[in-house]
Formats: structure tokens, sequence, C-alpha cells
């Protein structure tokens, strides 16, 4: 039932005690170590002694995705990278990833709280794991990975894509759980359908543990249904740790947030102000524990809520509701975080001025897909219809590259794209979720 | 003899052609030719007109994307073989010929070329080119 009992069930009190310690210790190690951290704090005027009491980290600055670009790639590191045993990177907004390094105790971590959220959905040394989260620069498939491993369940490293593969080796192989995104189990499920497959009847899988992207109590009940399963829900993000900072347990009632290793605030976005629990606000995140590259107020841009009333599992750590939306414009395809600044980014490397253009994201098949319209301008056109082709290609070439997921690229007209207060409407999201 | 054609980019849906007509009927714009290429998402409309300068001005003026490109007009002999005698001299001079559209009243005949050498395709045609 627990992974770690004596963390995951610890007293209120004892778990604040045990934040506290880490954060003032934490402090002291990046303030040495990293000069980032040491020039935000000196320049607000705090020494990490100041920090008396777990609530006084509201007087820390908070970190954004833009240090970790300003920092590329490695300046955030609080160890020599001798000490680094692992990398990953997530998409950035200007080509450049945000980069992540672990050490190897980071990576025992991360494995330990995947393990938590594993075993907390139920997953056992008995289990069959089927992971179809993609494995590399992303956190999702080796994050799941090694948890998996550690609790000892025999593990598929499938990785995503070629779902008709992914089917036949869950029934040969008798998974009985799977990772991966929600709407890809949709998919998994609807091609199941039209194989003539009956997930009750045909496999064993009895868990899907799905992330990397916002879902609904409406798409559990689908997923559920369609696949016969229990769906829940796991949180993470790469600049933090990657999945397993929070998941669902069987009680389906907010995804447990493994508190002694990343302490949570809810803020209000535009005051910086903490909130108090079941107040929606933006999640920051602060990594107690971690050696490679700690996080000292990570500003994550999702929005919830925090519940710290012990959960019906018997757990104490805090929950956070399903993730609410976002505090800034990025968009999660196909689990790929996409901001339309990057489309910009691609679209100015054009000419010297960047076209009009809007992301239209819609889902086909349970499948996210984007289309990017570019309005025509005199300079990009050609009274070649190859000409015009190659354009195409060409802008789409470079999303593929900047993204990393395939849009479909259609040239408009001059002001076909609809206006607001003279800006072009940049994004329209077409995902009932 | 070299004219000014002008392309305009038209979305492929109903009605964005009937637009750019429209507009030329407006301003008593008389078309001479005309060709649309086409893919799935878009087309592009390349037409030859009267007063190039004018429908130009007006076609940017109604927001409309535009291209003026100069292009080849040969008058034809309205007889069999007389455009095969033309395009295999181009050929023969190594001269690409990037797209083409012809027209034919009751008197003559008329084809626009878009060559990728508009200076030697022309005096090939002339004559003045041995090729």
């Amino acid at each position: 039932m627990y992974w770690n009992e004596t963390m995951e069930t610890m007293e209120p009190a004892r778990m604040a005690e045990l934040q506290k310690n880490r954060l003032q210790e934490l402090l002291g190690r990046v303030y040495r170590q990293v000069p980032f951290y040491r020039n935000s704090l000196q320049k607000a005027g705090i020494l990490p002694e100041d920090i008396r009491t777990l609530e006084d980290i509201s007087k820390l600055p908070f970190i954004y995705k833009q240090d970790m670009r300003e920092n590329y790639p490695y300046g955030l590191f609080a160890v020599p990278v001798s000490e680094i045993v692992r990398i990953h990177a997530s998409s950035g907004t200007t080509g450049k990833p945000t980069v992540v390094g672990y050490t190897k105790r980071d990576i025992g971590i991360w494995s330990e709280v995947m393990a938590r959220s594993l075993t907390g959905a139920g997953v056992t040394k008995q289990s069959v794991i089927q992971i179809a989260y993609g494995y590399g620069l992303f956190t999702g498939g080796l994050g799941v990975h090694y948890g998996a491993e550690m609790v000892g369940a025999s593990v598929i490293p499938v990785s995503s894509g070629n779902t008709s593969r992914q089917i036949m080796l869950m029934k040969d192989f008798g998974t009985t759980a799977i990772a991966c995104t929600p709407s890809y189990a949709l998919y998994i499920a609807e091609t199941m359908r039209d194989m003539g497959i009956v997930p009750q009847d045909d496999t064993a899988i009895k868990v899907g543990i799905f992330g990397a992207e916002p879902w609904s109590e409406n798409m559990r009940q689908q997923i559920e249904q369609q696949l016969g399963i229990v769906a829940l829900d796991i949180y993470g993000l790469s600049e933090i740790i990657g999945p397993g900072v929070a998941c669902e347990c069987l009680a389906k009632d907010g995804l447990h947030i493994f508190e002694d290793h990343f302490y949570p605030e809810i803020i209000n976005p535009v005051t910086g102000e903490v909130l108090p629990d079941g107040e929606k606000g933006e999640l920051v995140l602060t990594t107690l524990t971690k050696e490679g590259m700690p996080m000292l107020r990570y500003r994550t841009r999702d929005l919830t809520t925090l519940n710290h009333k012990q959960c019906s599992c018997g757990r104490t750590m805090v929950r956070m509701s399903k993730i609410l939306g976002r505090s800034d414009d990025m968009l999660i395809i196909r689990g790929v975080n996409v901001f339309p600044s990057q489309v910009e980014s691609v679209l100015l490397n054009l000419g010297e001025v960047s076209p009009h253009y809007q992301l239209i994201v819609d889902r086909e098949d349970n499948l996210d897909c984007l289309t990017v319209l570019v309005e025509i301008t005199d300079n990009l056109f050609s009274d070649e219809v190859r000409g015009l082709e190659t354009l195409e290609h060409k802008i789409k070439g470079q999303l593929h590259s900047v993204l990393g997921i395939t849009a479909t690229v259609r040239l408009v007209g001059a002001r076909t794209i609809e206006r607001s207060e003279g800006k072009a409407k940049r994004v329209i999201d077409k995902r009932t979720i | 003899m070299i004219i000014q054609q002008i392309s305009v980019f038209v979305e492929n849906k109903p009605g964005t052609l009937a637009e750019v007509l429209g507009v030329l009927k407006e301003n008593e714009i008389n078309l001479r030719a005309l060709s649309v290429a086409d893919t799935a998402d878009f087309g592009i409309l390349r037409m030859i007109v009267q007063e190039p300068e004018k429908a130009e001005r007006i076609l940017r003026d109604a927001d409309f994307t535009i291209k003026i490109t100069p292009v080849l007009a040969i008058d034809l002999e309205d007889r069999p073989g007389n455009l095969y005698e033309y395009v295999q001299k181009l050929g023969t001079a190594g001269i690409n010929i990037e797209y083409m559209y012809a027209f034919a009243s009751i008197k003559d005949a008329k084809v626009v070329l878009k060559v990728d050498d508009l200076v030697r395709a022309k005096g090939i045609v002339n004559g003045d080119d041995p090729a």
C-alpha cells in the first residue's frame, strides 16, 4: 500500500520540522555553490540564516524558466559536472532546451518518488508495466522506468508510438499496468476497438498512470470505461525532477505531493502572495533534497489548489487538485510543451517581418494535432506552386526542430486571421478534455 | 514580347476567386488571360490585364497578396504545330519553362510562358537568337 510508510504517513508537525531543516540546509548549499542563487538572495537582502521557519520561505525570491535559459546549459548546477550522472532537457521557448542535471543521489530520489507513485497506484513486484512514454531527453520514459524497477515490477520499456505493436505486447506479455499520456491511452483504446480487441477480455491491464498533459474527470471516465482500468493522474516537470512530483492514490481525490522532497506553495500569480489551502493559484515548488540542480521557489505556471487534510488512503502528504490551467500561454501538445513565441521565432527567420500566424490545436482520433496558419505576405509569396510548397515544407521542418513535434502548416490569405484589437488571436485550442 | 503578369494568392475555399474578380470588375479592369494553379489548400491566380500597374495598386489596396512577374507572351499562328516549334526551340536552348497557359480567339492564339531566362527566351522566340 505504501512504499515509504514513515514518510508518506508522517505526522504533519514532524513533516514541517523535516522540511524546515531541509530548506535551511538547501539554502546554505545553494548560497555557497550557485552564483545565481547567491546573487538573487543578496539582491533581496536575505542571508540563509534569516530563514528560521518554514513560513519564512515566502521571503525568498522566485526562480523562473527564463532563469534556466539565461544560465544555459549548466549555470544552475550546484555540483561539478563530474558529479552529474544524467542530463535531461525539455523544449525551450527560443530553440535552446531547458537543461536539468541529476547526481546519483538525485536519480535515487527520483526512483523513490516514482516507486511511491506506482505503489500508491497498486503496482507491485507482481505487476507487468508497459512504459509508453518517450524515452530520451524527455523525462517521462526513464523516470517511470527507474521507479518501476525499484518496485520490482517487470518493465516493458516500449517507449511511445507504434500503437498496434503496443497492443500486441500488452496482450502477449500480460501487461497489468501502463504509463503514458492520457490522450494516448484513449488512442490505444480506439485502436483496440478497430482491431476487435476487448481489453477486459483479451488483456490483463488493470491500471494506468497517466500524465505529462492536463486532463479532466470526464476523460478519466472515458479511459476507465473503454480500457476497463483504474486511471490515475501523475504530475511532474523536468525542472523539478520529472514524473513523480505528485501522484494520485487509488482514492482519486487529489495528487499526493511528495513533500519531503518537493515543498509546494500556491501563490497569486500576479502579486506573488502565498494563498491558503483550497484557493486556486500557481504552484511553486522547492526541491528540498535535490543536489544536481536545486530549485528554490520555481514558478511552475500550473494552476491548482492544495489540501493538507489527511487522505482516506492514510497518507498525510499534501494533495494538489488536478491541474486547472496555466498562468502563461504554454500549450501542452502530445505531452510536449509548446509556446506560441517558439512559432514566432521560426517565422521571424523567414524574413524581416514575422507574418501573422495562428496556432490551432485540436484532437483528432484522441491525438493532439497542431496546425499553424501563416498569413502569406508579398515577401513570401511566389507565383509558382513549387515555391509556396517549398515554403510550407521549410516552415514545417523548422517548427519540427524547434518544437519537437510535427505541425501542419497552411498558408492563408493576407488579413484572414481574426484580429482582436489589432493583434492576431494567436491560439485556438479546440480540445475538450 | 515581355509583359507583366499579376499573380494573386487565393485560398482554396468557395468565394475567394469571386472576391478577386469582383474587385477587378468594380474598377473596370479587363482580363486578357488567366490561369489558376492550385493545391489542396491554396491556389495562385495568374492574370494578364490591360493596365497592370492600375490592377496592382487596386489589388494591394484591397489587401490581396500579389506579385508582378515578367513573362513572355507569344502570338501564335492558329495552326497545328506552331506552339510545338517554339517550345522545341526553347528546350533545345536549355531554357526551362516553369509554367505556361494558352488562349485562342477566333482570329489568333496566344501563349504566356514563365521561363527561367526571359531575355534569351525572348530572343529565341523573335528569331534574334539562333539558339
